[in-house]
């Protein structure tokens, strides 16, 4: 699927800590700036009031998918705020799913981010790069983005 | 008009625009229209399975979402490609990818500390 947003960051930190700090809706709350009202549980909605300074009159919504231990927690939301005033309900929903793996004594975590109402970026940006030079500019910055 | 109901234009126009480009034909469309060049509906047609109706139907939906329009030539359309729609969906994508930096960094120091 090339519909993703995808990154990679090495943790020095076991599985297990990584797994509750993101899993545990208190210590997720810490990391993300968010105070989750109820904790994460499949198929169950968590919802909180955004903490990140110029966003704190949001609340924040999921419904969790999977909750496979110190493997894959996944959840769908609309997605990252970005505009305080927005209003969400209308955006697309995206599926985030945080995938955990083993890395020496510490963790390899990849967060991937999909489905901006199918919208296949990849391809699409495909279609332009093939077709104008000026656009490989612009791909080559969605790159770096999304490959950092 | 006022701040707010511009805003809501534009969250409505880019759910929109990820909504037309999410079909093979219409990707295919844009390909071939960001060439620069505007084409005739006959000219998209050629060397697609699809009907000209059915090309006509998809252009109007890229035109509705801003990313092409239209301009009359004697007895045909042409359909040029307006690129800013597409521009400020990669910006869109990419402000969505600098958030999740910014939390994975949280992360990063909330459990190595």
């Amino acid at each position: 699927m090339s519909n993703v947003i995808e990154k990679q960051i090495e943790l020095k930190a076991p599985v297990s800590r990584v797994w509750r700090a993101l899993t545990d809706h208190n210590e997720f709350g810490e990391w993300f700036r968010v105070k989750l009202e109820n904790p994460f549980v499949p198929g169950k909605i968590a919802r909180g009031r955004i903490l990140y300074p110029g966003y704190e009159h949001l609340t924040m919504e999921v419904v969790v998918k999977t909750m496979e231990p110190e493997t894959l927690f996944s959840f769908t939301w609309h997605p990252y705020a970005i505009d305080p005033k927005k209003d969400y309900s209308s955006e697309p929903q995206t599926l985030v799913e945080f995938r955990l793996a083993p890395k020496g004594s510490g963790t390899l975590l990849t967060l991937a981010e999909s489905g901006f109402d199918a919208l296949p970026k990849e391809r699409a940006f495909e279609a332009f790069r093939m077709n104008e030079g000026g656009w490989t500019a612009q791909m080559k910055n969605i790159e770096r983005h999304v490959s950092a | 008009m006022s701040a707010l109901s511009v805003r809501r234009a534009e969250i409505k126009n880019r759910a929109a625009i990820f909504a037309a480009l999410g079909d093979e034909t219409r990707l295919s469309l844009i390909g071939t229209l960001s060439g620069g060049e505007p084409q005739s509906i006959s000219r998209l047609a050629q060397g697609s399975q699809l009907t000209r109706q059915a090309i006509t139907k998809h252009l109007r939906v890229l035109e509705g979402a801003g990313m092409v329009h239209s301009i009359r030539a004697g007895r045909e359309s042409l359909f040029e490609l307006r690129p800013k729609p597409l521009k400020d969906a990669q910006a869109y994508l990419e402000r969505v990818s600098g958030q999740w930096d910014d939390a994975l960094a949280r992360l990063k120091s909330f459990v190595e500390k």
